[in-house]
């Protein structure tokens, strides 16, 4: 029975959780939100992460009615992502391994939103789609590795959502993706905009340097609502999501599908790609926010898994990094 | 012959399904005499309406142009016999007696493992088919005609009764002329990334394959290998912005 305690901070998402031998005993976080119209940017996300994660950390463990002494591993987010919010967090989870004489784990984030999302989904060896502000990526399991069969050659899905979110000035709270979705609910008309995919990747800058142009100037016009553009936006840049994993698929023989990271909540995905994997006769697995957007626990899980198959992370490794 | 195919509104019993993709399906049949292959876009129905038509109509017609121009340019490609944008089907030459690269590759790297054989011999018997698809794409994109979607799936090796084989692409349907460097860095990037994840024991033929393309596309190689290291340095690699 181990229990393993997570720490995750690398975009603008600070969380810590705590899992027991499968079971989730605690998922706390808080979320670094900006105005309208404004992205976060690395030093003033870092100064939230500081001045919350202590506070998270005694809620996660109160929650989950764990003392320190019966933690058994601390896990925290080794990269990719931003270097100082990385810091920061890596200072909290060094700390607390040496205070409570504890074994140390730094765990890529990205495998942490997998591991995470087979747990809860229970698949097998589904073609995974990996898509958030930070990261876009087809990634399948092969000769004991994760690899990776197809990604954005430019910006993420999430980044192109939130910028465009910005160009509207809609609000960030609770993410601006969020309300993006909504909004798109309503739209009617769709605009064509650029559609890109190269052979099992995909690029995103044009469609968004398209939009953030044309934006006003169809919305004076009067021919499109802003319900109307985020439509139009979701419908291209999901058909796009839906085509390489799609492609992923035929190329591996794979009949599952796993949508993990922040833009996988978006139900309208989801839909999407339950309808591809029904005319193909697959199975889509997806989370719901308490594990799709940023979080603890899927550190921990994945850590949890590493320190099984006995991978430990050195006093002097226990680094961060960007990439 | 091509009336009664339409009359009945499908294929008629002359065409057989062969191969069914993620965008497309496979008919294998005779048309005009000639055995021939119908490439069938299938509706998607998780896209938009408008949006599938547009894209299959931008499809179908990059596919046509594209062999049209190769041809031109003296490239292998299947003929093109028809095309009927309602039913959303392409009729073309079959490639008869053909392997596709990546089931040539396979095959190869499994005997050697059969036969003991290491990598290093493997890369030697495969070095000469790398070396004539470096030499097609070269004149692909001295050109201007961009694939689009260059994997080993998408390249024929014919026999030809020659020690070389003949290479013969196919699948043009993300393909568009464009003469400028980055969207053939990018097309070069694509097969790199093709190989890597397809072939990972062989990706050295990467290499090859631009050897023997600097030498038949002399005029833009610099700046398109330049254009290459750009493209593998972008997305994950590079420092999120924004």
């Amino acid at each position: 029975m181990v229990i393993a305690i997570g720490f995750e901070g690398s975009a603008n998402k600070l969380g810590v959780g705590i899992v027991r031998d499968g079971v989730v005993l605690s998922n706390c976080r808080q979320t670094y939100i900006t105005p309208p119209g404004e992205g976060f940017l690395p030093r003033e996300t870092a100064q939230h992460h500081r001045s919350v994660i202590l506070a998270v950390l005694s809620q996660a463990l109160q929650e989950a009615a764990v003392m320190p002494e019966q933690i058994d591993i601390v896990c925290y987010t080794k990269g990719p992502g931003m270097a100082s919010p990385l810091q920061t967090v890596a200072v909290v989870a060094r700390t607390i391994a040496q205070l409570w004489n504890k074994p140390i784990i730094g765990v890529n984030h990205c495998i942490g939103h997998i591991e995470m999302g087979r747990l809860i989904t229970g698949s097998d060896n589904p073609t995974v789609l990996y898509v958030s502000g930070g990261n876009t990526q087809v990634i399948a399991y092969s000769r004991n590795r994760y690899r990776i069969f197809g990604e954005t050659i430019d910006i993420a899905i999430g980044n192109c959502l939130d910028r465009f979110a910005r160009v509207l000035k809609l609000s960030n709270d609770p993410s601006p993706g969020y309300n993006i979705e909504k909004l798109a609910k309503e739209g009617k008309k769709l605009l064509p905009l650029p559609y890109v995919v190269k052979g099992m990747d995909v690029s995103f800058s044009g469609i968004l340097s398209y939009i953030q142009k044309q934006s006003h100037q169809l919305l004076n016009s009067g021919k499109y609502s802003p319900e109307d553009l985020c439509f139009s936006l979701q419908e291209t840049l999901f058909a796009m999501l839906v085509e390489i994993t799609e492609r992923a698929m035929a190329h591996c023989g794979s009949q599952e599908v796993l949508i993990v990271g922040g833009v996988g909540c978006n139900m309208r995905l989801q839909e999407m790609m339950g309808a591809m994997c029904d005319e193909r006769g697959a199975k889509l697995f997806a989370t719901d926010e308490r594990f799709c957007i940023d979080n603890g626990v899927m550190i921990a899980q994945a850590g949890l898994e590493m320190f099984k198959s006995g991978n430990v992370t050195k006093w002097h490794d226990t680094t961060v990094t960007q990439r | 012959m091509a009336d009664d195919c339409v009359k009945v509104g499908g294929l008629g019993s002359n065409f057989k399904l062969i191969k069914q993709g993620a965008e497309a399906k496979l008919y294998k049949g005779i048309y005009l005499g000639r055995p021939t292959i119908v490439k069938e876009r299938f509706k998607k129905s998780y896209r938009h309406v408008d949006l599938d038509n547009r894209l299959t109509k931008e499809r179908m017609k990059s596919e046509a142009r594209a062999i049209l121009k190769c041809k031109a340019a003296g490239i292998c490609t299947p003929a093109l016999y028809l095309v009927d944008f309602e039913r959303r089907r392409i009729y073309m030459e079959e490639i008869q007696n053909s392997v596709t690269v990546k089931d040539y590759v396979a095959q190869m790297s499994e005997e050697a493992v059969n036969g003991d054989a290491d990598t290093g011999d493997l890369l030697m018997k495969l070095n000469p088919i790398a070396q004539e698809i470096g030499r097609v794409l070269g004149k692909l994109h001295a050109n201007n005609i961009i694939h689009g979607d260059l994997t080993t799936s998408n390249m024929l090796l014919v026999n030809n009764g020659k020690d070389i084989p003949t290479v013969v692409l196919i699948d043009f349907g993300l393909s568009h002329v464009e003469s400028s460097i980055e969207d053939k860095g990018v097309d070069l990037y694509v097969l790199e990334r093709a190989l890597i994840s397809t072939h990972a024991n062989v990706d050295q033929l990467f290499q090859v394959i631009l050897s023997s393309y600097v030498e038949e596309n002399k005029k833009q190689c610099r700046e398109i290998l330049k254009k290459l290291d750009e493209v593998r340095a972008r997305g994950r690699k590079r420092t999120m912005v924004g």
